[in-house]
Protein backbone atom coordinates (compact mmCIF):
# COMPACT_ATOMS: atom_id res chain seq x y z
CA UNK A 1 0.00 0.00 0.00
CA UNK A 2 1.48 3.31 -0.91
CA UNK A 3 1.95 5.66 2.11
CA UNK A 4 -0.45 8.65 1.51
CA UNK A 5 1.01 12.03 1.98
CA UNK A 6 -0.17 15.06 3.98
CA UNK A 7 0.89 18.56 3.91
CA UNK A 8 -0.03 21.63 5.94
CA UNK A 9 0.67 25.36 5.53
CA UNK A 10 0.67 26.70 9.13
CA UNK A 11 -0.02 30.47 9.42
CA UNK A 12 -1.59 31.45 12.47
CA UNK A 13 0.20 32.59 15.95
CA UNK A 14 -2.73 32.76 18.39
CA UNK A 15 -3.53 29.59 20.72
CA UNK A 16 -6.70 28.66 19.32
CA UNK A 17 -5.09 28.59 16.02
CA UNK A 18 -2.13 26.92 16.88
CA UNK A 19 -4.40 23.78 17.46
CA UNK A 20 -6.19 22.75 14.20
CA UNK A 21 -2.57 22.03 12.42
CA UNK A 22 -1.14 20.08 15.27
CA UNK A 23 -4.20 17.35 15.82
CA UNK A 24 -4.57 16.92 12.08
CA UNK A 25 -0.61 16.24 11.64
CA UNK A 26 -0.38 14.42 14.73
CA UNK A 27 -3.85 12.13 14.15
CA UNK A 28 -2.28 12.17 10.38
CA UNK A 29 0.95 10.52 11.82
CA UNK A 30 -0.78 8.25 13.40
CA UNK A 31 -2.52 7.15 10.57
CA UNK A 32 0.24 6.13 8.70
CA UNK A 33 0.45 9.33 6.43
CA UNK A 34 3.94 10.46 5.57
CA UNK A 35 3.50 14.45 7.28
CA UNK A 36 5.08 18.04 6.69
CA UNK A 37 4.00 21.16 8.28
CA UNK A 38 5.27 24.67 6.52
CA UNK A 39 5.13 27.30 8.59
CA UNK A 40 4.90 30.87 7.86
CA UNK A 41 4.45 34.46 8.97
CA UNK A 42 2.72 33.93 12.23
CA UNK A 43 2.63 30.71 12.35
CA UNK A 44 6.28 30.97 13.53
CA UNK A 45 5.32 31.38 16.44
CA UNK A 46 4.39 27.59 16.68
CA UNK A 47 7.94 26.80 16.51
CA UNK A 48 9.65 28.66 19.09
CA UNK A 49 11.50 27.26 22.05
CA UNK A 50 9.56 28.88 24.99
CA UNK A 51 5.86 29.33 23.22
CA UNK A 52 4.45 32.10 24.21
CA UNK A 53 0.71 31.88 22.52
CA UNK A 54 -2.45 34.04 23.54
CA UNK A 55 -5.87 34.52 22.40
CA UNK A 56 -7.28 36.99 21.65
CA UNK A 57 -11.08 38.17 21.69
CA UNK A 58 -10.61 41.33 20.07
CA UNK A 59 -12.02 41.13 16.11
CA UNK A 60 -13.26 37.54 17.38
CA UNK A 61 -17.66 37.63 17.39
CA UNK A 62 -17.54 33.76 18.07
CA UNK A 63 -15.75 33.66 20.99
CA UNK A 64 -17.25 32.66 24.12
CA UNK A 65 -17.25 35.62 26.56
CA UNK A 66 -17.76 35.76 30.32
CA UNK A 67 -20.32 37.63 32.38
CA UNK A 68 -22.13 38.01 28.36
CA UNK A 69 -19.68 40.95 27.83
CA UNK A 70 -20.17 40.30 24.59
CA UNK A 71 -23.57 41.60 24.74
CA UNK A 72 -23.22 44.40 26.95
CA UNK A 73 -19.99 45.87 25.34
CA UNK A 74 -19.93 44.82 22.25
CA UNK A 75 -16.09 45.53 20.16
CA UNK A 76 -15.21 47.69 23.02
CA UNK A 77 -15.60 45.21 25.79
CA UNK A 78 -13.22 43.11 23.76
CA UNK A 79 -10.70 45.63 23.81
CA UNK A 80 -10.66 46.46 27.44
CA UNK A 81 -6.89 46.70 28.69
CA UNK A 82 -5.92 42.59 29.83
CA UNK A 83 -9.05 41.20 28.12
CA UNK A 84 -6.04 38.89 26.40
CA UNK A 85 -4.42 37.85 29.00
CA UNK A 86 -7.68 37.05 30.91
CA UNK A 87 -8.98 34.86 27.91
CA UNK A 88 -6.02 33.36 27.86
CA UNK A 89 -5.64 32.25 31.47
CA UNK A 90 -9.62 31.17 31.00
CA UNK A 91 -8.53 29.35 28.03
CA UNK A 92 -6.00 27.63 29.38
CA UNK A 93 -7.66 26.32 32.06
CA UNK A 94 -10.63 24.91 29.98
CA UNK A 95 -8.15 23.36 27.63
CA UNK A 96 -6.79 21.54 31.06
CA UNK A 97 -9.96 20.48 32.67
CA UNK A 98 -11.33 19.17 29.64
CA UNK A 99 -8.36 16.74 28.91
CA UNK A 100 -7.39 18.93 25.80
CA UNK A 101 -3.79 18.24 24.61
CA UNK A 102 -1.54 21.55 25.49
CA UNK A 103 0.07 22.52 22.13
CA UNK A 104 3.83 21.89 23.24
CA UNK A 105 2.42 18.20 23.72
CA UNK A 106 0.89 17.73 20.17
CA UNK A 107 3.75 19.52 18.69
CA UNK A 108 6.10 16.73 20.85
CA UNK A 109 4.22 14.09 19.40
CA UNK A 110 4.68 15.37 15.73
CA UNK A 111 7.82 15.91 16.40
CA UNK A 112 7.88 11.76 17.85
CA UNK A 113 5.82 10.87 14.87
CA UNK A 114 8.32 12.05 12.42
CA UNK A 115 6.21 14.67 11.12
CA UNK A 116 8.66 17.13 9.24
CA UNK A 117 8.36 20.71 10.47
CA UNK A 118 9.56 23.40 8.06
CA UNK A 119 10.05 26.97 8.74
CA UNK A 120 9.64 29.54 6.37
CA UNK A 121 13.18 31.53 5.95
CA UNK A 122 11.68 34.57 4.25
CA UNK A 123 9.55 35.13 7.32
CA UNK A 124 12.48 34.46 9.84
CA UNK A 125 14.78 37.45 7.48
CA UNK A 126 11.48 40.03 7.19
CA UNK A 127 10.42 40.04 11.35
CA UNK A 128 14.18 39.84 11.66
CA UNK A 129 14.24 36.65 14.11
CA UNK A 130 17.32 34.47 14.82
CA UNK A 131 17.21 30.14 14.23
CA UNK A 132 18.39 29.59 17.76
CA UNK A 133 15.10 31.34 18.18
CA UNK A 134 13.13 27.75 17.17
CA UNK A 135 13.25 24.25 18.70
CA UNK A 136 16.02 22.38 16.52
CA UNK A 137 13.82 19.98 14.71
CA UNK A 138 13.17 22.18 12.16
CA UNK A 139 14.63 22.99 8.99
CA UNK A 140 14.51 25.62 7.11
CA UNK A 141 13.01 26.52 3.16
CA UNK A 142 10.75 28.45 1.06
CA UNK A 143 8.05 27.94 -1.22
CA UNK A 144 9.65 25.81 -3.74
CA UNK A 145 10.74 23.50 -0.43
CA UNK A 146 6.88 23.39 0.01
CA UNK A 147 5.73 22.32 -3.29
CA UNK A 148 8.48 19.78 -2.99
CA UNK A 149 6.55 17.97 -0.79
CA UNK A 150 2.94 19.38 -1.57
CA UNK A 151 3.32 18.25 -5.16
CA UNK A 152 3.04 14.86 -4.22
CA UNK A 153 0.49 15.05 -1.28
CA UNK A 154 -2.29 13.70 -1.22
CA UNK A 155 -4.13 15.94 0.86
CA UNK A 156 -3.26 19.55 1.26
CA UNK A 157 -4.49 22.46 3.88
CA UNK A 158 -4.15 25.79 4.47
CA UNK A 159 -4.97 27.01 8.19
CA UNK B 1 -15.47 -9.08 26.88
CA UNK B 2 -12.83 -11.32 24.95
CA UNK B 3 -9.41 -11.73 26.41
CA UNK B 4 -6.88 -9.26 25.39
CA UNK B 5 -2.54 -8.49 25.82
CA UNK B 6 -2.45 -4.74 27.03
CA UNK B 7 -4.79 -2.11 28.62
CA UNK B 8 -4.69 1.21 28.29
CA UNK B 9 -6.55 3.91 30.55
CA UNK B 10 -7.47 7.34 27.77
CA UNK B 11 -10.18 8.15 30.64
CA UNK B 12 -10.48 12.35 30.81
CA UNK B 13 -8.50 12.38 27.53
CA UNK B 14 -10.13 14.54 24.65
CA UNK B 15 -9.71 14.57 20.68
CA UNK B 16 -6.62 13.63 19.46
CA UNK B 17 -4.95 11.92 22.33
CA UNK B 18 -6.83 8.89 22.77
CA UNK B 19 -6.09 8.01 19.48
CA UNK B 20 -2.05 9.02 19.50
CA UNK B 21 -2.16 7.15 22.61
CA UNK B 22 -3.59 4.20 21.15
CA UNK B 23 -1.53 4.03 18.26
CA UNK B 24 1.76 4.47 20.62
CA UNK B 25 0.68 0.93 22.67
CA UNK B 26 0.29 -1.08 19.16
CA UNK B 27 3.15 0.10 18.38
CA UNK B 28 4.85 -1.83 21.13
CA UNK B 29 2.54 -5.20 20.41
CA UNK B 30 2.90 -7.97 18.27
CA UNK B 31 0.71 -8.64 15.20
CA UNK B 32 -2.26 -10.24 16.23
CA UNK B 33 -2.29 -9.04 19.76
CA UNK B 34 -4.95 -7.20 21.21
CA UNK B 35 -4.71 -3.68 22.74
CA UNK B 36 -8.01 -3.24 24.92
CA UNK B 37 -9.00 1.21 25.34
CA UNK B 38 -11.13 2.58 27.81
CA UNK B 39 -11.96 6.59 27.17
CA UNK B 40 -14.23 8.85 28.50
CA UNK B 41 -14.49 11.20 24.91
CA UNK B 42 -17.78 10.60 22.75
CA UNK B 43 -15.75 10.90 20.36
CA UNK B 44 -13.65 8.32 20.12
CA UNK B 45 -16.37 6.13 19.17
CA UNK B 46 -16.51 7.27 15.43
CA UNK B 47 -12.54 8.27 15.68
CA UNK B 48 -11.44 4.35 16.91
CA UNK B 49 -13.42 3.27 13.70
CA UNK B 50 -11.78 5.31 11.12
CA UNK B 51 -8.73 4.53 12.51
CA UNK B 52 -9.71 1.11 12.04
CA UNK B 53 -10.54 1.60 8.60
CA UNK B 54 -7.43 3.57 7.68
CA UNK B 55 -4.60 1.54 9.59
CA UNK B 56 -5.45 -2.17 8.97
CA UNK B 57 -6.15 -2.82 12.61
CA UNK B 58 -9.01 -4.58 13.54
CA UNK B 59 -11.67 -3.09 15.59
CA UNK B 60 -13.12 -6.53 17.15
CA UNK B 61 -15.48 -4.74 19.85
CA UNK B 62 -16.49 -1.44 20.98
CA UNK B 63 -19.27 -1.33 23.83
CA UNK B 64 -20.55 1.53 26.26
CA UNK B 65 -20.78 1.29 29.80
CA UNK B 66 -21.37 3.81 32.72
CA UNK B 67 -20.57 6.90 30.39
CA UNK B 68 -17.46 4.79 29.58
CA UNK B 69 -16.13 3.25 25.91
CA UNK B 70 -14.41 0.59 25.99
CA UNK B 71 -12.95 -0.85 22.55
CA UNK B 72 -10.81 -3.73 21.73
CA UNK B 73 -7.89 -3.05 19.20
CA UNK B 74 -6.28 -6.19 17.47
CA UNK B 75 -3.00 -4.90 15.69
CA UNK B 76 -2.95 -6.23 12.14
CA UNK B 77 -0.42 -8.80 11.48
Amino acid sequence: MNQKKLTIIATKGTLDWAYPPFILASTAAALGYETTMFFTFYGLQLLRKKLNLKVSPLGNPGMPMPLGMDKWFPVLGTALPGMETMMTSMMKNKIKSKGVASIEDLRSLCIEADVKLIGCQMTIDLFDMKRSDFIDEIELGGAATYFEHAGESDVSLFI
Amino acid sequence: MADFDQELDARGLNCPLPILRAKKALNGLEGGQVLKIIATDPGSVKDFEAFANQTGNELMESTEANGEFHFLMKKSA
